[in-house]
């Protein structure tokens, strides 16, 4: 597998990150990532990514497991097996919504986990290209892909972009 | 950014993202100390002394314990309850004070979170050790079998309670853990040692943090606080219609479902208080978990503690005003009868103390909020006693009237998942950051001192400039 090969900038202040992202893509600079310590909202809309369906997929998975539980206890008290309580109806579904309730926020969460460390590609043991060690602590990286083909000429633009945006550092490295 | 100028400060000492991750890292970092030592030894001590009387439980049978044909149910249940309510702090901290953008939540939610999931695993063992033959347990669940095939009762709140309990457990869990790994992550690219490093990248997943990771990482946090909110509601809910769903005077009260959740919180909000007073002094994190989140939390106590003494206000009134002699009965038993010393224990605890962090300065004392988040746990724990043992020990026949007292073996069982419980968080407390550092790094430039309140040196202007 060829080497990745980045060149990126670390900044020191998340206000300053969101400007720099915003000033570079006015530039025309393709941004390959950003790498951040904590959540820093108003990011996503500056690098224009998407908004995450994640919870869509929280959604699917939360009714499947409302009609699991359903069908499931319908199944079985009506048909598979049917006891009378005290002559009370086969089909008493007041009764069932508890289950049915936790069932749903039980597929939703666990569904919803699974699809996220999925999308993520997180999984035990994965070993992650680490940028920069200090992006999980302090600072925070903008990335840029260059490959052995890249001009010196572009990546002195980029150079000369990150530190114009106000990166304290400014690296280049192969994955 | 908007800054409140009126809010208190929750992260003091000018700190900077370096100074947070240092901090907080700190005790993670740094070799286990002689009290860790010695306290993670007596807490162990204690619970395999516990599991010991389980063992001897399980080999002899529920006889061991002084339950009778008259009071089926006592301490067992009792710390069933007390354990699993203690929980319910964690997922209100962590999932409703999200939803209500409640900002002092970041200090403290990741304990509590952690505290939700070792309550719970206590109190799953009661229910299990109570069935006896323990072996058997899986009949709980519903799965095809070759007696018809006769299948749980799904109309019953003991099953539901089996939905509910391990359904709140794999949740919270799963909250918890997505929260955990950025911050484990932060270990592992800030440790030096090579086998530490391996282990934190096992376990923080290979967290990259990147702009979409985030984006995602939002998304379901806000999705699961989504639907931890009304779990936890549920949970506790479903807990009183073990009790409520039947014709026991004294348990059969629609009241139960809203006063059992408000007792939940109320008891858990007790315990977070317990534990964090001693994390942030012996990890000193003073400047994380300040005497701000200390008074939000004791205005969470005066308000749950309200509900809950009005709840028993209304019981006695509901039970008056029924005209049902039986139920009368129950409730002049409780407070007059042999066991009145636990019902005005639970009054006392309960009702009459909380009240008194009206009063701002013992809100703010440390000591004080110390001692009442004990007098508390203890209150609720007599709250659940009376609940169940008063209200069974004279039943319908007087022929059958009899006394419970616990056994040395039940005793031990209570004090061993204490015991458990306190060990699970002292190794958490060493091998993860205590608090979310990246939830308390995101909320600095809005809450640090140096933005606002009386030391603050960056002024509105300067915020807007950006």
């Amino acid at each position: 597998m060829a080497n990745k090969k980045i060149i990126y900038g670390l900044y020191d202040d998340e206000v300053v990150l969101i400007d720099a992202v915003k000033k570079v893509r006015a530039e025309g600079l393709k941004i390959h990532d950003c790498y951040t310590p904590f959540p820093v909202h108003g990011l996503d809309d500056a690098m224009g990514l998407r908004m995450t369906r994640l919870h869509s997929a929280g959604f699917i998975f939360g009714a499947t497991g409302t009609t699991t539980a359903l069908s499931f206890i319908l199944w079985i008290t009506t048909s598979n097996y049917p006891i009378n309580y005290g002559g009370k109806p086969y089909l008493s579904l007041p009764a069932w919504i508890p289950i049915t309730f936790e069932l749903t926020v039980l597929f939703a969460s666990v569904g919803m986990f699974l699809t996220y460390l999925y999308l993520n590609r997180l999984a035990p043991g994965v070993k992650p290209e680490i940028v920069d060690e200090r992006t999980t602590s302090h600072l925070f990286a903008m990335t840029f892909e260059i490959d052995d083909h890249t001009s010196s000429e572009k990546k002195d633009e980029i150079r000369k972009v990150l530190t114009a945006s106000g990166a304290v550092e400014v690296h280049e490295k192969e994955l | 950014m908007f800054v409140s100028p009126l809010r208190e400060p929750l992260i003091q000492g000018h700190k900077t993202y370096k100074q947070i991750s240092d901090d907080i890292c700190a005790p993670v970092e740094a070799a286990p100390s002689k009290a860790w030592m010695i306290a993670v030894t007596l807490s162990g001590l204690l619970a395999l002394t516990g599991f010991t009387m389980i063992g001897i439980t399980i080999t002899y049978g529920i006889g061991m314990w002084g339950l009778n044909k008259t009071v089926g149910w006592a301490w067992d249940i009792t710390n069933f309850v007390w354990w699993i309510g203690i929980g319910h702090a964690g997922t209100l901290i962590s999932a409703i004070l999200l939803l209500f953008r409640q900002k002092w939540r970041t200090g403290v939610n990741r304990s509590a979170e952690a505290m939700t999931i070792f309550a719970v695993i206590c109190a799953g063992l009661f229910p299990i050790i109570h069935m006896g033959r323990v072996w058997l347990a899986f009949f709980i669940f519903p799965y095809p079998n070759t007696r018809g095939p006769v299948w749980v009762n799904f109309n019953s709140p003991l099953l539901w309670d089996v939905f509910a309990i391990s359904t709140y457990f794999t949740v919270s869990l799963v909250f918890w853990y997505t929260g955990l790994i950025p911050d484990l992550a932060l270990v592992r690219d800030r440790t030096t040692s090579a086998f530490k490093k391996r282990m934190y990248n096992i376990f923080s997943f290979g967290w990259k943090g990147t702009a979409k990771n985030w984006q995602r990482f939002e998304s379901i946090s806000l999705v699961l606080a989504g639907l931890s909110t009304p779990l936890v509601l549920s949970v506790h809910t479903i807990v009183s219609f073990d009790f409520a769903t039947s014709v026991i005077p004294g348990w059969h009260t629609t009241i139960f479902p809203p006063y059992f959740v408000a007792g939940a919180i109320f008891s858990g909000f007790a315990m977070v208080l317990t534990l964090m007073l001693v994390v942030r002094k012996v990890f000193n994190l003073q400047e994380y978990i300040t005497l701000a989140h200390i008074e939000s939390m004791n205005k969470v106590i005066i308000l749950t503690g309200s509900i809950v003494g009005v709840a028993y206000i209304t019981e006695l009134f509901t039970a008056w005003y029924s005209g049902n002699q039986y139920e009368q009965y129950a409730f002049l038993n409780r407070s007059t009868g042999p066991y009145w010393w636990s019902y005005w224990g639970m009054m006392t605890c309960n009702v009459v103390s909380p009240q008194l962090f009206w009063i701002k300065k013992l809100r703010r004392s440390i000591i004080f909020t110390f001692f009442m988040s004990i007098f508390i746990n203890v209150g609720m724990w007599f709250e659940r006693f009376v609940i169940i043992v008063t209200s069974t020990h004279r039943d319908f026949i007087p022929s059958s009237w009899t006394m419970y007292y616990p056994t040395i073996v039940e005793i031990f069982i209570y004090l061993g998942t204490i015991g458990f419980f306190m060990t699970l968080f002292l190794i958490f407390a060493k091998v993860a950051p205590v608090i979310a550092v990246a939830e308390v790094k995101s909320i600095l430039k809005t809450s640090g001192d140096q933005y606002t309140g009386p030391d603050a040196i960056h002024t509105q202007d300067e915020h807007h400039k950006h």
